[in-house]
Parts: C-alpha cells; structure tokens; sequence
C-alpha cells in the first residue's frame, strides 16, 4: 500500500530541477527547428552539388521533397504548440500558408513587380521613360494586330472549346460509346504543344500546285478537284486555324468536366421537364444548362486564361509571321531579339492586366461559398 | 512524444553528419593561371550550329585539346541568340561565344561584358588574315575581339550541272545575261530559281542576303558602307531600287519555283533540294557556300560531277563582283589563360585542316594550305575568298541587332507574303533603327 | 408537344464521327513516323493505304532512340525532372490550401486573392529575374533549379484546385474534430489529407502532364547540354542545321508522347474528380 503511495505521488520538485525543466524545453525548443532546419538545408547543398547518380539524386529529391516538407511543418507545428494560445492563433496559419506564400513571392510576385518597374524604363533599363513604352505597344501597327489576334484567340478558342464539350459532352453521355470517346477526344491534351505542333503540320502542309500534297486539308481539297491553298501564311485564316489546334486540344477536356458535372444533375428534375411537354432543346436550356453553370464558367475561364497567353502554339507554327503574332511572342520579340527589356516588359504586364479580368471573374465564382 | 522527438532528433544529427560532403560541380572557373600548363582546364563554348556541325567543329578542335590538355565543351542551340542574351544578362554566359553578327559583339562590348584580344593574338591575325577581317572584329572602342574561324562566301549560285549543260545553258558572266537566262529557263517550262526563306526565328535572312548582294553590285565598297552604318537609311532611293530588283524575281511565280507564298514558309535547307529531283523543278539556287552541306545525299557524295557554280554576276562592270563573306567570331566572356590560348589557335590555319578536308566548310586564313579541301567546289570558293581585293561583312549581320536581325527580317518576310508593299517596308525598317 | 428523341443510332454516328475527326490528325503522325524521308516529302501519309510499297521502316525509331541524337537520355532526363517537380508542390499546396479554407486569420481573403491573382502571371517574366537569384547561389544548370522553378511557378494553380476540394468538405466533420480537441495539424494529417486524395491526385497528374510536356523552363534553368536537356528541348534541337528532319521529328514527337498519354489513360478518373469537386451542385 505504502509502495504504490510511494510511486502515485511525485516527489516535490526543488528549484534547480524546476529551473533545469525550463532550461531543458528552451533548448530543445532551440535544438530542433534547427536541426530540422540544418537537414533540410543538407539535403538542399547535397541535391544541388552531389555527382552521384541521376537516379539516387532523384529518389533522394522525392524523399527530400515530401519527408523534408513535412518534417518543416511538423517541427513549425510542433514549435508553435508550444505557444500560448493566443499567440498560436495568430501564427500557427501562417505556418500553413507560409511556405507557399513565400515560394509563390520569390518566382512570380516579385518577377512581376521588377517587371512592372522595367516597363517604366528604356530598352537598357537605364532610363525612364514614364509610359512611353506602353504608349509605342498600343499604337505600334504590329501590336495593334497582336490584340487583334489575342481577341480572336479569346473569343473562337473560349466559345468554341466550351460550346463544343457542352454539346458533344450532351450528346456522348447518351451514347454507348462515352467511355471511348471521352478517353480518345481528351487524349489530345496530354499532348505537348511541341508534338501538336507536328502533328498539325501535316494537316496544314502546303505543296505548289501540281505537286503532291503532303497536307490533308490540301489533300481533301485535292480531291474535290480544288487547288492547293497555303494556309499559315493568308491572315486571319491563319490564325483560326491555329486556334484549332487549341480547340482540338481543350474541347475534350471541356467535354469530360461538364461530362462528370452532367451525372451530377438529377434525371427527375428532367423527366419532370419532359412530361410537362418541353422539348428536349428547352430542357437542355432551361434545365440542363443552368444547372451545371458554375462548372461551365470554370472550365471558359480556364480555357479564357490559356487562350490569352498563348505562345507556343504560334511560335512552332508560323514563327509569329504572317500577322499570326500574338501578344506574348511580341513580348519574347522584344526582349530576346531586339533586346528591348522595357517593350518587353510593358507587353509583359499588358498581358497581364488582360487576363487579370477573367480571373476576377472566376473569383467571383467563389465569394458566394464560405470564404 | 517525448521519446518520439528525442528519436527524430537523433536521426536527423546522422544525416546532418553524413550530408555534408558536397562536391562542387564540374566545370567552374579555374584556378588562376599557373604558366603553361593548361591541363585539367575546361572552356566552355556556346554556338548556333548543331548535328553535323558540331561534330565538325569538335573533330577541328581536337588538335589543341590533344597538344594542350584543354576540355573544349561545345553547346550547339539553334536559338543560341537569344538564349546568350538571356545568359549574359543573368551572368552566366559561356567561356567563348560564336557570334554570327558584327552587331551582336559590339553590342556585348559595349556592356562591357568582352574581354578584348591580348596582343599576340592580334599579332597572329595579322599574319594569317587578308584584309577587313580584323576590322570586322572590332567594336566602336577600336579593340579587337573577335576572332574568325569557319566563314562563308556568299553571292554563290548552284546548279544542277549534269543537266544544265545538257539544256545548253551556259553560266552568265552579267546581270543581263543572267535576266536572258532566267527568262530561258522559264520559256522552256521551268521556273529558274529554287528559293526558301524559313528559317524559325530568324525566318528571312536570305532575302536580306540578296538585297545585300544587290547593293554591293550597285553601289559600290562606300556606298555600302555608308548603308550598313546607317548613313544611308533604309528609305534612300539606291535603296529601294534593290528591293524592287529583288521583288522583280521573288515576286514573279514563273521565275520562282512555287512562287512568294511557298518561298516564305519552305525551310532554307529544303528549297535546293528542288533543284535535284527528278524531274527536277527548279534550276539556281542562290546561297552561301555551307548550303552544298544541305543538298541530299547522293549529290553530296558526288559534288564536283553534280554541282555547278558562278558567282552572282555583276551589275554595273565597274564594280565588278565582290566578296561578300559571313561568318561566326569567336569572342571571349572571361579573361583565363586557357580561353586566349583556345582563341590563338583559331587564328591559325591548322585550326581549320580537319574541317577543310570533311567539306562544306571555308576558312579565311591567307596563310592556310588550299589543297586540303575535299573537293573542287571548295578549292574555288577559298581561291576567290583569298584572292578577293574587295571583301565586304554581310550588311545584317553587320547593322544593329534590331535591324539586322530584327526589321530587315520581318519586314522583308511581310513584302514577300505580299502584305505590304516596298515603301512601307522600308520606312519601317528604317524607323527601328536605333537613335 | 412532340418530345424529339435522338434515334440511338444517330447519336452514335456522330459520335463515331467525332472520334474519328479528333483522332485523324494523331494517327497521321503515327503512320508518318515509320515512313522514310523520301516517301514523307513526296506524298501524304494516307496513301500508305493505297499504295503500301514497303515504305515502311524503323529507322526513324532506331536513330531517335539509339543514335547520337540520344532522346534515350533525354526520357531519362525528363523523368528525372518530372517526378520531383510533381511531388515537391504538392504537400506545400496542401498545407495552404487548408489554411486559406478553415482557418481564419487577418488578410486571410487578400493574400488568396494575391495567390489566385498570380496565376495570370505569364512565366516568361519571371525567367530572367529567377535565373539571376539562381546564379547568385550558384543554382543554375542542376535539377533542383528545375524541381523548384516547377513547384513556384505550379503552386499557385495547385493552391487554387486543392482550396477548392477542401473548402468543400463537409463542415460537420471538421467541426466535430475540432470539438474533440483535435488541433489543426491533427485534423489536417487525419481527416484532411485522406479525404483529399482526388484532388491531390488530380494536381499531381495536372502537373505532371504540365512538366513533361514543358519546353521553356526546362531549357532556361537546366540548358540544352545533350547530358542534360529534357525530351521537349531535344525535339526543337532536332529539326537540326540540315534544314527540317521531318521523319526524325515525328518518331521523336510520338516518343515524347507515349508516357504522358499512357499516365493520362490510367489516371483520368481521379483527374476529372479532382477538379470537378466544388462546381457540382447537390
């Protein structure tokens, strides 16, 4: 009995144990963030320098990536537990988002604000030149069709994407074959814009006429008996032909979201429609559509995005020639080949503030839920 | 969680222990110079051209990375350009940099960020080169920087020989028996030239070639000059006069093989190919001595049997036919004992000999030995580089970068397609130029 | 009112139909790749139906794989590049993502709209500034540089889709966990994480399409040295000085092509969960 006395209550604790406690968790409240701080940074100088394998660099970059993250938050966690409560409200989400806010700051917040400051400055960076290079961007004939360009990008590739997965995802869902189709009309978007940008010469390609045509289009043409057209260097044909090639790729990615959204409607609610006597167009307008907006306007504004800075696309195709330029190959223009780093900044950041509005708008999406 | 931390704890001091030992990447700035030996050093070496010419230049390198133990690296890129510009900038340029443009260097030189040629290599270029060439490696502050290893000779116009000689057609030695030839060729069914100006980003450059051409022949070595320096503008009367010389040709379908809009988007390398078909579809093919390297195959292997050549004739016989040359200079970013000694090989005829011998490349050196070239072609080109009195730089190459490698391109792309015409095109070149 | 009914065998043609116009263009690449160049200038890869005289070849193949062009290495190259820049976002979005949707805390609302508004930031501006701060730390040219120029300019788009998913949890079940004592980092390794494996997974194969089928990043942070360059830049590089190797280009394009499409095939369900969570009703 005296034993197990013995052994429930603690003896009483004297200053110096008291004393050595406190000193004891400081220290470890020291010790380990930077010990856990110390490996990481290891791990960076190893991966960064290391000569061995490609292969052990990797695995260790995948182990350093998700035990290295995770090690950072739980020690931050752990550290700020130890707070008073308070305090740890106050800080412990900033140990959440911190990270990512800051990475996010360091590769693209910063980058754009030197380079709204560079758009202020002459083509050395030396001078300042107030809004002249935004003034030369909007007046300069080959900009002018830049936007021209980009407004067709936006308009044809948005509507056309989204109008066309709205209805093929419609129509598919009824079909036998949806699997099939979904799986080979989305398979495009795995596609690098390099390899479509081969794939689509072979369909564009223009020979002299009289020659064989390596091209299908000119080919299909070539069968009707109707001569060869050059198709990339005629404007603006040749921008929505391009545009095609985008719409080629993003209609299926259209198609599958609205697709899942779909199933997500509910037959009854249709049904209901159809007895009471609406045509299966008015039940897709009045019932089916709105119904699945939210959706609809997220893949448009995805889509919207893509459009507005596209680059690849026109470069690997035309070179940006012919009056094919849009605003962000104008931008590389700019800056690489004339080495103007003030032009290219200003398209930069008019790029920029043009896609900025669709993204408010998709924002807005959003204030209705519980932010 | 106690016992669970001090564990984490404990393993986290191992690999703390054991990840320490870093080893610095391969390739970073040597040691200062420590006299001749050079042995273990490595100078990094960035470039425009890839595949078979790189291989080229690495097997014409290797004499001084055997004789001194140098690393020469190549790194080919086809954007190389832009992807330097990039580079420098952010301070990481190569070692040495191939520079296809007069304009691109002085602009670099101007930053600042050239080193100019030490003594004993100027020294050697002026016993191995003729006239101009150092000239043309020169910056606005009167140093030398580059140095020239591999040029070209343009101005060349192919043919297909074998059945050229069998139509009759005999090689125009003037301007106006080139025109009776040309309209020959197109009486009899076929469209006299084989003509590509796609090129990726610097699609256009060979329209510029023959605009440059076209002045040289008309206005002569100052009038030139005066051009590339921009004391003449883009909008001067001589000026236009070659542009519409030019158009007069390009513009025409029954002169050109598919006429301007299959010119504008057919690869540079592809169009001469035209000219060996069968039945070939197209006869001259006007370009800088490199493009034998493109030609197909069996043509290659049997070049002096299937290939003819003239220089493009003169336009006014008192200036006769100049030489109008290109070609990469090799320029220095940092100053380290291996890279001059790299850059002073160059200067010599024996940086060339390998090169020489695989074909398709020429070299300037007064001093080199003609007999190594492979071929016949090549021993010609070399004879009429060496013995040119009057060499002049491609003008684009030569102009500002914004022009040369900027508006005189895309414009003239624009004029060709047919989306504006020569006035136009000429006053927007001439308003880039820079103030 | 007559109620139209789409006979099933309409629908079905045009489906047919669609799928056939959509999967033309590839299939043409594929037939081009084992012509030869000859056959590939001279006429359209249709006629290999026609007309099939044994134009058929590897060589292409054989010489994009195996021969100096080493796109053998560059697969490699770009698997190494991938996976870690697929990986090394994800947990970091994650932990954001929870923190901007269930904790709550002063400028909780401006800074996501700072990291929803970074997505229209074209990367283009941030290549020479990051290439700089590279430099300066002697970065450049190794993977990691690529690992994490991937991950920075990736986390906004990763944020923003995880955010989605999790704001859309049910409320209860976070609610009562809190209730039960459980802190956030509890909550957030317990509940959260598992709950959120669609759209983790989603992001992952997003990005992972996004990386392998990157040019521009890859070229800029890692070079186009043979040793190191990733598939898409061997491609470009490919066309080469002898004017445009067309036949080389399309066996190269269908290799670069193969795993994103294989990855893609095999993982399109979580893909479309992932993003979808938070736009369907009910």
């Amino acid at each position: 009995m005296e034993r197990a006395d013995a052994v429930a209550t603690p003896p009483p604790r004297g200053i110096a144990q008291v004393l050595a406690a406190g000193v004891g968790r400081i220290l470890v409240s020291i010790f380990v963030p930077v010990v856990a701080f110390v490996v990481l940074w290891a791990g960076f100088l190893w991966l960064k320098d290391s000569g061995a394998p490609r292969i052990v660099i990797v695995l260790v970059a995948i182990v350093w990536g998700i035990g290295g993250v995770a090690m950072l938050y739980v020690v931050a966690n752990w550290l700020t537990e130890k707070l008073p409560a308070t305090w740890q409200g106050r800080i412990l989400p900033f140990v959440f988002v911190g990270p990512a806010l800051a990475i996010l700051t360091f590769y693209l917040l910063i980058p754009a604000v030197l380079t709204a400051w560079a758009s202020l400055f002459d083509a050395n960076g030396q001078e300042f030149v107030g809004l002249d290079n935004y003034v030369y961007s909007f007046t300069n004939p080959e900009m002018v069709t830049a936007i021209r360009n980009n407004v067709l990008w936006l308009v044809f590739g948005t509507v056309f994407s989204t109008g066309m997965g709205l209805a093929m995802a419609v129509l598919v869902e009824r079909s036998r074959l949806d699997r099939l189709a979904k799986t080979l009309i989305f398979l495009p978007m795995a596609i690098s814009f390099v390899g479509a940008s081969v794939i689509w010469r072979f369909v564009y390609s223009y020979q002299p006429e009289g020659q064989p045509q390596v091209g299908l289009l000119n080919a299909i043409l070539g069968a009707f008996g109707l001569g060869p057209v050059s198709w990339l260097t005629g404007e603006p044909l040749n921008t929505i032909l391009l545009i095609v090639i985008l719409i080629w790729g993003q209609t299926g990615f259209a198609m599958v979201i609205i697709g899942a959204a779909l199933k997500g409607v509910p037959d009854e609610m249709l049904e209901a429609g159809r007895i009471d006597g609406a045509t299966e167009w008015q039940v897709f307008r009045r019932l089916i559509v709105p119904s699945i907006w939210p959706t609809i306007v997220t893949v448009a504004t995805t889509i919207a995005i893509l459009t507005l800075k596209i680059y690849d696309i026109v470069t690997a195709m035309t070179g940006g020639n012919f009056n094919t330029q849009v605003i962000a190959t104008l931008m590389w223009k700019q800056a690489f080949t004339f080495f103007d780093a003030g032009r290219g900044a200003a398209l930069a950041i008019i790029l920029l503030v043009a896609v900025t509005p669709v993204i408010w708008y998709n924002l807005r999406q959003f204030r209705g839920r519980a932010i | 969680m106690q016992r669970k931390l001090a564990v984490l704890v404990g393993v986290a001091a191992l690999v703390a222990a054991c990840g320490g030992g870093a080893t610095s990447a391969p390739g970073a700035s040597g040691s200062p110079a420590a006299g001749g030996d050079l042995s273990g050093k490595t100078v990094t070496v960035g470039g425009a051209f890839v595949d078979i010419e790189a291989t080229n230049f690495e097997a014409a390198v290797k004499p001084f990375e055997d004789a001194t133990g140098v690393d020469v690296v190549y790194n080919g890129d086809k954007s190389f350009e832009q992807q330097l510009n990039v580079q420098v900038q952010a301070g990481n340029p190569p070692d040495v940099a191939l520079l296809p443009q007069p304009g691109g260097m002085k602009n670099y030189a101007s930053q600042g960020k050239l080193f100019p040629l030490p003594d004993d290599i100027i020294a050697s270029i002026d016993a191995n080169y003729g006239p101009g060439w150092k000239e043309v490696g020169t910056a606005a502050d009167g140093k030398v920087y580059g140095v020239f290893h591999r040029v070209n000779l343009k101005a060349q116009v192919f043919y297909p020989k074998v059945a050229f000689e069998a139509k009759g057609y005999t090689a125009p030695t003037t301007w106006d028996e080139l025109k009776t030839l040309m309209d020959k060729m197109a009486a009899d069914g076929t469209p006299p030239w084989c003509i590509g100006i796609e090129s990726g980003a610097a699609t256009g450059w060979p329209v510029t070639d023959w605009v440059e051409e076209i002045m040289l022949r008309t206005v002569g070595a100052d009038g030139y000059d005066k051009w590339v320096s921009g004391a003449t503008p883009f909008t001067d009367a001589s000026v236009k006069t070659a542009f519409q010389t030019m158009l007069d040709i390009y513009g025409n379908e029954k002169y050109v093989y598919g006429g301007p809009q299959y010119i504008v988007q057919t690869n540079f390398g592809e169009a001469p190919k035209a000219a060996f078909d069968d039945p070939l579809k197209c006869w001259l093919t006007n370009q800088g001595n490199f493009i034998t390297a493109f030609f197909p195959e069996a043509i290659t292997a049997d070049l002096d049997n299937q290939v003819g050549v003239f220089t493009l004739p003169a336009i006014d016989s008192a200036i006769g036919t100049p030489a109008e040359v290109g070609g990469d200079q090799a320029v220095a970013f940092a100053d380290r004992p291996e890279i001059w000694a790299f850059l002073k090989y160059l200067t010599t005829p024996e940086a060339g000999v390998s090169w020489q011998k695989a074909g398709g490349a020429l070299f300037p050196y007064k001093t080199q030995d003609l007999a190594n070239y492979s071929s016949a072609l090549d021993k010609a080109f070399a004879q009429s580089l060496v013995d040119a009195s009057f060499v002049r730089f491609d003008g684009s190459d030569a102009m500002p970068a914004a022009v040369g490698s900027g508006t005189f391109w895309t414009e003239s792309v624009k004029l060709i397609n047919g989306q504006q015409d020569i006035d136009t095109t000429l006053t927007n070149i001439a308003a880039s130029w820079p103030k | 009112m007559r109620t139209i009914k789409w006979s099933r065998v309409a629908i079905n043609l045009t489906v047919i139909a669609l799928i056939v116009v959509w999967t033309v263009p590839t299939i043409g690449l594929f037939i081009t790749s084992f012509r030869d160049k000859q056959a590939i200038s001279n006429s359209g890869w249709w006629t290999v139906f026609t007309n099939p005289q044994g134009a058929f070849t590897l060589d292409n193949y054989q010489k994009v794989l195996f021969g100096g062009d080493g796109l053998a290495t560059a697969f490699l190259n770009t698997l190494a590049v991938t996976i870690p820049a697929v990986v090394i976002p994800i947990l970091i979005a994650a932990f954001a993502a929870y923190g901007f949707a269930w904790m709550d805390f002063p400028g909780r609302r401006i800074l996501f709209i700072t990291v929803v508004a970074l997505l229209v930031v074209p990367l283009q501006i941030a290549l020479i500034p990051v290439l700089k701060a590279y430099l300066a730390i002697d970065l450049n040219g190794t993977f990691l540089a690529v690992w994490l120029a991937h991950a920075g300019f990736g986390l906004a788009l990763a944020t923003y889709l995880l955010y989605n998913y999790i704001s859309q949890l049910p409320k209860d079940i976070i609610e009562s966990a809190a209730l039960d004592g459980a802190s956030h980092f509890t909550t957030f390794r317990r509940l959260i994480l598992p709950l959120s494996m669609p759209a983790l997974a989603s992001f992952a194969i997003f990005q992972f399409l996004w990386v392998w089928n990157d040019l521009l990043v890859a070229t800029t942070f890692l070079g186009t040295d043979q040793d190191v360059a990733v598939m898409t830049s061997r491609l470009v590089s490919m066309t080469g000085s002898r004017g445009q190797d067309w036949q080389l280009l399309t066996a190269g394009a269908f290799v670069s092509m193969i795993v994103p499409v294989m990855v893609f095939l095999a993982l399109q369900r979580y893909f479309v969960k992932g993003l979808l969570a938070g736009s369907v009703k009910g």
